[in-house]
């Protein structure tokens, strides 16, 4: 399934916290990150993908276009999900992640904007964010793989009556013969990833001092 | 669910595309053609008949012994937008600590180079190359001068490295606080604790028997031993390598250990591989390189002193010198944080055709790095054997101990959970050796870096590497090294600084291992 991405304005993020910031000594431990798609007509969701960096927990709030074309309210299409099992440790905090339509709570048509609520409980991390976030919608079919003649053929002529002269049966050969086709096909289009073993250049391994790049 | 079809499919590919170059896919192919004359084959189910003939020939076990290989050296295939230094290690603050410290390593052996005059590499004058063949089995005879030659780095260094780590993102307040860890590593990874090492290492549990325990001479040999031995060898019948890991976790009889191993590292000696083996023998006698002269001298500091392992001296060159010229062990680098050290060939400095790599397999020797072959020596005597284990355990296993990583079996991780199951369950024992200025880290890192080889007793540390290979981690390195100080707990409490405590746990060679593991994780109260 082929995707096609969405070109969008991340906004700055807003920490959420209890009290007055300027006095408040811890750092926060919610973010909300809005995200807006503007000339773009409202789309239907396939896939969002981002690098993490050290947020633990992600909901995902999504306003659509309602049916009497208004913008309707606000929902939440993914909870609490959970981006590092342990959010004291490393485990999770710079992986990439792709959360895709079918994980979401809701149907993800008609997406007007996106609010990412990032939470992050543990005190230890100075700060946490997503980062290189990306939206795709659905992109066009790709091509198949057989030209249209093989996988559909044309039955015009009348099926000769070769059954009782001991021939097999022509649609059944068919068959077979498609699946050889494909069986080299797939064989002629891969390759293999072996290196060849020679560690100098035409038989010279003369060298400088070795590079810091 | 959509996800998990679309992330098996993608490791299915992955895993058939790197069979693809192997051996065994064109012994497969060959197989399969030369089956086509048979008369049970039929071309209307060609697929079926031909995959029943391979079940039936035992083909087909070889392939699944391959798949689960690669299952368990490869992992898993990452996000598609995650760049390849991603897969070799995900924490940036990680790939730059490690980039740094190979600079350093690559700085000294430059200097080295200017300092003694020598090139990294040279082509042998045919003189030079005769004699070299003529002494190839008896390398061990030649005194070359090599006292301006010291190691790159020691261990010692390197945990000073790795005790600088630190996560620009994470509290690292100058003040003791609740965040600062009481040991030397300061980086906040995830390592289990002792109920999921027991719930890990289940196997070692009280009431399953073991090998290095239950085949002491006060067990009866009917109670566990003889029944071992049998099963061990229905294993090396079938063929089968996941049967053959799970087998190992108890233990390996001797006379089945050889077998055993090869079968779990999936290496099967065909013509192929002993011509691979000649043609970089050739490749050493050819060319000369520097990386060479530190083979030698580690060699004769290390395993040529030690009492169990100078009998192997000449089979340890001729496994290093030729490790050094293997390119295939460059393939490990796609999923070790580490890179091959780069240079060009003389006069054409930054054209990218004249790039090499230096040395050839990109793995510069550090002191002690000849040990992780020596205990090799016991079980296989044919060089092109020992030289494929030993290749195949260190690109599975031997790496991790000396390259900065997040991995659960990297050192890092691994000094992080010996640091905190003593903390844990020896609070006592920790506080006094850190108030004194010895801390556990310092004397235990050697043991781990090295694998405890060269510490402990052969055959105890054979059974020790017997389960690193069945549960495919290194963890139980540091479950051993935390268990030794439990076990020295009480001199240690007497002791007053850090030399006295080394003293203490100087010599480990009348140490038990399983016994040990076996009291630390399922008897001691906690």
């Amino acid at each position: 399934m082929s995707r096609l991405l969405v070109p969008c304005h991340v906004k700055s993020t807003v920490a959420l916290q209890v009290g007055d910031m300027r006095t408040s000594q811890g750092r926060p431990g919610v973010l909300v990150v809005d995200v807006t798609f503007p000339n773009v007509a409202p789309f239907e969701l396939q896939e969002i993908t981002f690098k993490n960096y050290y947020t633990a927990f992600l909901s995902i709030r999504v306003r659509q276009l309602t049916p009497g074309a208004t913008p309707g309210k606000w929902v939440t299409c993914l909870r609490n999900r959970c981006l590092m099992p342990d959010p004291h440790s490393e485990e999770g905090a710079q992986e990439y992640v792709s959360l895709f339509k079918h994980q979401m709570l809701c149907d993800m048509t008609r997406v007007l904007e996106l609010r990412l609520i990032l939470r992050q409980p543990s005190p230890l991390w100075l700060s946490f964010t997503v980062e290189e976030l990306q939206i795709y919608q659905q992109g066009p079919k790709s091509p198949s793989l057989f030209p249209k003649w093989l996988s559909h053929p044309v039955c015009n002529e009348q099926p000769a009556p070769c059954a009782e002269q001991g021939l097999p049966d022509p649609s059944r050969v068919s068959s077979e013969v498609q699946q050889m086709w494909a069986l080299t096909e797939m064989i002629r289009a891969s390759h293999t990833s072996t290196r060849i073993g020679r560690f100098d250049v035409d038989g010279c391994y003369d060298l400088n001092l070795l590079s810091y790049t | 669910m959509l996800q998990e079809e679309s992330d098996l499919s993608l490791i299915i590919a992955q895993i058939v595309q790197k069979l693809k170059g192997s051996n065994l896919y064109s012994q497969l192919e060959r197989q399969a053609w030369t089956c086509l004359q048979r008369p049970e084959i039929r071309l209307e189910s060609l697929k079926e008949d031909i995959k029943e003939f391979f079940k039936i020939s035992g083909w087909e076990k070889k392939l699944q012994n391959a798949v689960y290989s690669e299952l368990n050296v490869y992992p898993l295939p990452s996000h598609p937008s995650a760049p390849p230094e991603h897969l070799k290690e995900p924490l940036v603050y990680m790939r730059k600590a490690q980039g740094s410290w190979e600079k350093r390593i690559l700085k000294s052996l430059n200097s080295m180079c200017t300092e003694l005059s020598i090139p990294l590499a040279r082509k042998r004058p045919v003189g030079e190359q005769k004699e070299l063949l003529n002494k190839w089995n008896e390398m061990g005879t030649d005194e070359p001068d090599l006292s301006l030659f010291r190691p790159v780095y020691a261990p010692k260094d390197f945990l000073e490295v790795l005790i600088n780590l630190r996560n620009p993102n994470y509290e690292n307040g100058d003040s003791l606080s609740f965040r600062t860890n009481l040991g030397l590593i300061q980086v906040p990874l995830k390592v289990k604790d002792i109920p999921e090492l027991k719930e890990c290492f289940i196997e070692l549990g009280l009431s399953t028997g073991q090998l290095g325990i239950d085949d002491s001479t006060q067990v009866p040999p009917e109670l566990f031993e003889n029944e071992h031995v049998r099963i061990g060898q229905k294993v090396l019948a079938q063929q089968d390598s996941a049967a053959a890991q799970q087998y190992i976790r108890q233990g390996s009889p001797t006379a089945l250990r050889a077998e055993l191993w090869a079968l779990i590292l999936n290496i099967s000696s065909q013509p192929e591989d002993i011509l691979y083996y000649e043609q970089l023998k050739t490749n050493v006698i050819q060319h000369d390189l520097l990386v060479d002269s530190l083979i030698y001298k580690d060699v004769k500091l290390t395993a040529s002193n030690d009492d169990y392992y100078f009998v192997f001296e000449d089979y340890l060159y001729q496994v290093l010198l030729c490790f050094s010229r293997d390119t295939s062990v460059l393939g490990h680098f796609a999923y070790n944080s580490a890179s091959p050290p780069k240079s060009y060939i003389r006069g054409k400095l930054g054209l990218e055709e004249y790039a090499v790599f230096y040395p050839p397999n990109g793995v510069i020797p550090f002191h002690g790095f000849s040990m992780y072959v020596a205990p090799l020596c016991f079980l296989y005597h044919e060089p092109y054997k020992l030289y494929q284990i030993f290749r195949e355990m260190y690109v599975r296993f031997f790496f991790r101990l000396h390259s900065i990583s997040s991995h659960p079996s990297g050192i890092v991780s691994l000094c992080l959970l010996f640091e905190t199951l003593l903390q844990t369950y020896l609070p006592q024992l920790f506080y006094h050796l850190r108030e004194i200025g010895a801390q556990p880290l310092r004397i235990s890192f050697k043991w781990m870096v090295r694998a405890f080889s060269g510490y402990l007793a052969t055959d105890q540390l054979l059974l020790l590497w017997d389960r690193i290979l069945g549960y495919n981690s290194l963890e139980i390195l540091a479950v051993l090294a935390a268990a030794v100080f439990a076990f020295r707990a009480v001199n240690l409490m007497e002791v007053t600084s850090l030399a006295a405590a080394e003293a203490v746990l100087a010599d480990l060679s009348t140490l038990k291992v399983m016994p040990l593991l076996q009291i630390f994780l399922f008897a001691t109260v906690t």
